[in-house]
């Protein structure tokens, strides 16, 4: 099937329900086999046991950026191409968006109290990532404000790719200044700078965030889709009954 | 019982939140999926249909 065939939103709920049970047995799956070896990972020898915290606050961290991401592609495809499913897509991202970016500060503080004595600090990393949950919410609001889901759509596009200036700030802010939170040790030039002890659990950890993102955006588009279904008939039936 | 170290309140309740958190973005799809089929399924046995599924007119 070509690929611009998915731009129907018929062929997109037939496909998508044939796809989400295997999405999310196999998010099961790898989060079984995620957490068990999470369990089973050693200390840290600087961090002690709150090593494990990072298993689900760094994936978190990296979905945060990534559903601002998809929701900048999605922007693009309801401003240009003016994609049919372009803002289902965005406007289904925007809320796992910011679920994950919670989860990421939550456990974030949860760790930096017993290693830096404070559940939080002032600084770049820390602040560009409030930043960007401030964001989710003000894109969330805007589609709750706009009664129209097109015009709400274009609005909230114009307003993601604004944001987006903010995903290359999060991601160079312990380069650019001197912040407390430490520098990328995955995703860096010249490989990761941990131990495959440690680096293991947290890319299958990773997986099974990236699975749960997937099963729960296309579910949430799948949603969107039938609710803009249930406007339009509620208004043809509105339009009937004024005939 | 597994030891968790002197942090172990720190790690259960990240662990707690992040589950609560997970716990509530899928309760969110699926009580939306149920109130948007229903919602569609009772303007349906009204006999409201969209242009689309209407005999003789154009695709949308």
């Amino acid at each position: 099937m070509p690929l611009i065939d998915l731009a129907n939103p018929t062929r997109f709920l037939a496909l998508s329900g044939r796809l989400l049970p295997w999405l999310a047995a196999a998010t099961l799956i790898v989060f079984a086999i995620g957490i068990s070896l999470a369990v089973g990972a050693p200390d840290d020898y600087q961090q002690g046991g709150t090593v494990k915290i990072m298993f689900i606050h760094v994936p978190a961290a990296w979905l945060a950026m990534g559903c601002w991401t998809v929701m900048s592609i999605a922007a693009l495809g309801t401003l240009v191409w003016r994609h049919p499913l372009a803002d289902v897509a965005a406007r289904a991202a925007a809320p796992l968006g910011a679920a994950f970016t919670a989860m990421c500060l939550i456990t974030g503080m949860l760790w930096g109290r017993p290693m830096w004595g404070a559940y939080w600090v002032w600084d770049g990393r820390l602040t560009s990532v409030l930043v960007l949950f401030l964001m989710y919410l003000g894109v969330l609001a805007l589609w709750r404000t706009v009664e129209d889901p097109s015009r709400a759509g274009r609005a909230a596009a114009v307003l993601t790719l604004v944001g987006a200036i903010n995903l290359p700030i999060i991601k160079f802010s312990v380069d650019w200044w001197h912040t407390l939170h430490q520098p990328a040790s995955v995703l860096r030039l010249g490989g990761p700078t941990i131990h495959p002890s440690l680096l293991m659990p947290l890319l299958i950890m990773a997986l099974g965030f990236l699975l749960l993102f997937l099963t729960l955006h296309l579910a949430a588009m799948r949603n969107e889709i039938m609710r803009r279904r249930v406007r339009t008939m509620l208004m043809l039936q509105a339009e009937a009954a004024g005939h | 019982m597994m030891n968790l170290g002197p942090y172990a309140a720190f790690i259960l309740g990240a662990y707690g939140a992040a589950a609560l958190i997970v716990t509530a973005m899928v309760a969110w799809v699926v009580i939306d999926h149920r109130r948007q089929a229903r919602a569609l399924a009772d303007l349906e046995a009204r006999g409201v249909t969209r242009r689309s599924e209407r005999p003789g007119e154009a695709t949308r």
